[in-house]
């Protein structure tokens, strides 16, 4: 398909989500804006591939991920250095409280297992179907679901699982039978 | 005690793998509102200008308005 001011408009719009499933996958900014520019200039040196009527915020998704996946490879290392850039990216900062809950969410999701983590993010976030996040990713939709749970089940333990207590009356009731039953 | 027991395991009813529905929501909701606030920042200009310049390389802007439903010779041979 040629390049039509309406299908630029279309990727332009892209953009916006494709930078956030750069940070998300990456972890810092900078290089995610480059993953984005360079995902940008692939898509538009191969829009004589992309088939009009199929969809393209997936079409977009899959050159990202895929230069990210080739990229990540080379560069796992410098990855982990990222923190503190993206709290860089954003323009609102949240209260203090919510900030540092923020700030452990992203540390937690980057302990994930790439696989899991761009299923999560891609159904999760994204807001594709399980469906085109398989198609993403290149593997079955079964799989995408079972790394979806599975990425849920380990977030919510690196999270959650020393506070489930907090959640409702539960502390309470532990104490109490912790401390009757001995 | 086994009133308190049932109640107790009421309040977290484990969905799939574990997890309340509580945490499950919550997680949805952290995940979105991280991506989310990277979205809202819209279109930076270097994308903007890079998609722009791309648009007309050399001045020939063969991007006919009408670009309708012209697909001519539709993708490969």
């Amino acid at each position: 398909m040629p390049l039509t001011n309406s299908l630029r408009d279309d990727i332009l719009a892209a953009v916006p989500s494709l930078r956030a499933f750069a940070i998300s996958l990456s972890g810092n900014a900078d290089r995610a804006d480059d993953l984005v520019q360079e995902t940008l200039l692939r898509a538009l040196a191969n829009i004589d591939s992309f088939q009009p009527g199929s969809n393209l915020p997936a079409w977009l998704f899959t050159i990202l991920r895929n230069l990210f996946r080739s990229d990540y490879r080379k560069r796992r290392r410098e990855v982990e250095d990222a923190e503190g850039n993206y709290a860089k990216t954003l323009k609102t900062q949240p209260s203090q409280n919510a900030h540092l809950e923020f700030e452990e969410f992203r540390v937690a999701l980057e302990k994930l297992p790439q696989d899991q983590r761009e299923a999560l993010i891609l159904v999760g976030a994204s807001g594709f179907s399980y469906e085109d996040a398989a198609s993403i990713c290149g593997c079955a939709v079964g799989t995408i679901k079972s790394r979806v749970n599975r990425a849920r089940s380990k977030l919510a333990a690196l999270l959650y699982v020393d506070g489930a207590e907090d959640f409702g009356p539960d502390e309470t009731i532990r104490a109490v039978i912790g401390g009757s039953g001995g | 005690m086994k009133d308190l027991k049932s109640q107790a395991s009421k309040s977290t009813t484990p969905g799939k793998g574990g997890l309340t529905p509580e945490i499950q929501s919550r997680i949805g909701h952290q995940l979105r509102a991280m991506y989310d606030d990277v979205v809202r920042q819209g279109v930076p200009d270097r994308f903007a200008e890079l998609i722009k310049k791309l648009d007309a390389p050399g001045g020939e802007s063969q991007n006919e308005n009408g670009a309708g439903g012209s697909n001519d010779n539709n993708g490969r041979d």
